[in-house]
């Protein structure tokens, strides 16, 4: 773990650019006048960089020992959750024309 | 809802009477037979709040004999019926129930607890632990697969058993076309030992990432850790897809719901595209294990290393990952159309390719190795050629051109016998044979030994080889009977006999169990086998609570078999260097929560929601009040540990003390 006590300076940086995507998050929502599908596809795309951020920036996802297991862990269960649900999507709407 | 209460016991069939008298004259024999030795303060005490990972696996394992039993009469019961054309023996109600409760049981009660017994009573030892990263939780899981298992058995004396197939697709399995409350149990029952399965999973992720002895890196872990690590991971991945698909369809039976129904704009191939998602990361949660436990058999009985370690690593991670990509190769005559059968055509091929280098590897193992024909090697050794012939039957089904010719025939059932079978029963039988001297200090007779496993064998063979021919000709699975112009009578038959020839080999397997016990010879040698390589053979046999008198230090994949060959502090260890050793206290708190899932998952099944909800409350309340347990557990004292090391090591040394 990171032991060193200095001032903060990573979160305080993490907390700002959090702060930042949320007030962009808002002024997309209320003060664009995009189409409705391009404001949610918008707003998907900040909260992805909002977790993401979050992981790396609080949840010391990339310090101790087993860092490299951590990160290889989420990357594999946010893929395999894409596998399911787009998967899933794909499968059931792929018909064949006769059904 | 309009369940019959004055006819919920199954009644007017001889067989089910007979086996309700069966069940109460068993009842009545065990609670005679425990007060009449006293033995039920022993029973609690030592088994059933035991948080020790040996204990706990010996329990799955003797729920997973039992339950091995009760699937095998299924199938006895199913050959019996189909050996002869146009029989009455069953009916096609009952013929439906029981192939249902033969494919769960197997599956879900049988295959997973069998593992997971293995995995609990040989993984910490492995990786040089005291015990799994969280011992109540351990016991948790055991006692919630347990309230599973006996709410899906009760199921064919109390209100009638499901009858979708273990598959339980939809429409079929919903209230419009079975009304009765048998698949409620199948949505209820699985779902509670779905539980205890996702916790075993999470909490050996834990155990192997974080308990390691000393020394020991991922890339020496026992082939066996390793594949134990790689299927709670698919355990981790795979069963919530299967939580939720039981609880919409739990909803869809009891609550009425339209997520899988036909009406009401319902998906009923949502609940097969969900099942599969699951069940096909299932098949190999039960068979990596398997695979595990014959790597190292096969480093043991050829005196070798186990050849090609590094891509026996990488061979398991890339059938995981590959394992969650191929689930529509089980409904491609659902007509998904060229461009997804295609792909998952590809993707389900290339498990060949890893699965192939496995078997390659374990072959060069065999290599210019002295090979000893002991139990587990026979097993591991049979296995190989039968595997195959069932992995390379796959590689054809997998095509979905030509699945289409082959899609619920019995060439799929011949398939998936000839995967399952010497893939995870093969494998448990081998690793029964290997390990029980460790756990219980003395060996299974090898004479009779051999008899389990020709009689075994050949009854398999002669089962299930005629199901290959039998789908090629055409016969669909799941049918309760054929004409006797259909032709098919021969190959039905020989069948029915090879499954009585595979039942004898289970008598002999208990025989050898019974007979073992009474008069085999007792060691307490730390390594019966005189060759084995990992570490649960460098403690005391049988192994003592505390695993280990001092946590040992790894330098090599071998770590046991480097001790021996470069000698080792652990091996040479004195009366002094013994230290107090921090365990557990055991817990009577998972019973209590195991009892109430049981209890909240019949009320649910019987749909008489108000005492679900109390039970289902005095089930949570369990684990409130376990958020407030302080017990810190004990300290094994330095002259208990002493006395117990005594046993196995240099006696002089250590009796001055």
């Amino acid at each position: 773990m990171n032991t060193e006590k200095s001032f903060p300076y990573s979160h305080i940086v993490g907390y700002l650019i959090s702060l930042a995507l949320t007030l962009a998050t808002l002024l997309v929502a209320f003060k664009t006048a995009l189409p409705k599908g391009t404001i949610m596809l918008i707003l998907a795309a900040f909260a992805v960089a909002q977790a993401g951020l979050q992981l790396v920036m609080f949840m010391h996802m990339t310090e101790g020992e087993d860092r490299d297991s951590k990160v290889v862990h989420t990357i594999y269960a946010i893929f395999m959750a894409a596998v399911i649900v787009f998967g899933s999507i794909w499968v059931l709407t792929a018909g064949h024309p006769i059904y | 809802m309009d369940i019959k209460w004055d006819k919920i016991l199954v009644t007017g069939d001889p067989l089910i009477l007979a086996s309700q008298i069966a069940i109460v004259l068993t009842m009545i024999g065990i609670v005679v037979g425990l007060t009449y030795f006293k033995k039920w303060g022993y029973l609690w005490r030592e088994w059933l709040t035991s948080v020790d990972h040996k204990r706990i696996g010996i329990m799955y394992m003797i729920m997973g004999v039992l339950m091995f039993f009760r699937g095998g009469v299924d199938g006895l019961m199913m050959k019996a019926q189909t050996a002869v054309p146009e029989n009455t023996f069953l009916d096609a109600q009952h013929y439906n129930e029981v192939f249902t409760t033969h494919g769960v049981i197997m599956i879900l009660f049988m295959a997973m607890p069998m593992l997971i017994g293995i995995m609990n009573i040989v993984v910490p030892l492995q990786i040089g632990a005291r015990d799994v990263a969280f011992p109540q939780m351990n016991l948790l899981s055991f006692w919630l697969t347990f309230a599973g298992a006996l709410l899906f058995n009760i199921s064919f004396v109390v209100g009638g058993s499901p009858d979708a197939g273990w598959t339980s697709y939809f429409p079929l399995a919903g209230k419009e076309f079975t009304p009765g409350i048998g698949n409620n149990y199948y949505m209820v029952a699985i779902q509670i030992a779905g539980f205890g399965t996702l916790m075993t999973g999470i909490n050996f992720i834990v155990t192997i990432l974080k308990l390691r002895a000393p020394g020991m890196t991922l890339m020496k872990m026992p082939m066996f850790t390793w594949t134990t690590l790689i299927t709670s991971l698919i355990i981790v991945i795979a069963f919530p897809i299967f939580t939720i698909a039981l609880l919409l369809g739990a909803l869809d039976r009891i609550y009425g719901a339209h997520f899988f129904t036909v009406s009401a704009g319902g998906l009923d191939m949502l609940w097969a595209n969900l099942f599969w998602l699951w069940a096909h990361p299932e098949v190999y949660i039960v068979i990596l294990p398997a695979f595990g436990i014959y790597s190292e058999i096969v480093a043991t009985f050829t005196k070798k290393r186990l050849y090609g370690y590094t891509s026996m690593v990488l061979a398991i991670v890339i059938i995981s990952v590959l394992s969650m990509l191929v689930w529509v190769h089980h409904f491609y005559t659902m007509g998904v159309g060229p461009a997804v059968n295609s792909v998952f055509s590809i993707t389900t091929a290339a498990i060949a390719i890893p699965t192939g280098v496995k078997i390659f590897n374990w072959l060069f193992t065999m290599r210019k190795g002295r090979i000893e024909f002991t139990q587990p090697m026979m097993w591991t050794l049979a296995f190989i050629p039968t595997f195959t012939i069932g992995g390379v039957t796959g590689v054809m089904l997998g095509m979905a051109a030509t699945d289409f010719q082959y899609h619920n025939t019995l060439f799929l059932v011949g398939h998936f016998h000839y995967a399952l079978i010497p893939g995870v029963v093969y494998a448990v039988f081998a690793a029964i044979y290997y390990w029980w001297p460790k756990v219980f200090g003395f060996k299974l007779s090898e004479r009779i030994g051999k008899w389990h496993f020709w009689l075994f064998n050949i009854g398999f063979n002669l089962t299930f080889f005629p199901f290959y021919l039998l789908g090629l000709m055409g016969a669909a699975r799941r049918m309760y009977t054929y004409s006797a112009e259909s032709g098919f009578f021969p190959l039905y038959f020989i069948s029915a006999v090879g499954a009585f020839i595979m039942a004898a080999g289970f008598v002999a397997f208990a025989y050898n169990i019974y007979w073992s016990t009474r008069y085999a010879k007792r060691t307490t040698a730390n390594d019966p086998w005189g060759n084995t390589r990992t570490l649960e053979w460098a403690t005391a046999t049988p192994v003592p609570h505390y695993n280990f008198a001092v946590i040992p230090e790894v330098r090599d994949v071998d770590a046991y078999w480097d001790m021996k060959k470069n000698g080792d502090k652990y091996l040479t260890l004195e009366p002094k260097d013994i230290k107090p050793i921090h365990l557990p206290n055991n817990s009577g708190q998972p019973f209590y929560m195991g009892m109430m899932a049981f209890l909240a998952g019949l009320f649910l099944v019987f749909e008489l929601k108000v005492l679900f909800y109390i039970f289902a409350a005095l089930f949570f309340a369990g684990m409130i009040y376990r958020s407030f347990d302080y017990d810190e557990g004990y300290y094994v004292p330095v002259e208990e540990i002493i006395e117990k090391e005594r046993t196995w090591r240099d006696d002089s040394k250590w009796k001055a003390n």
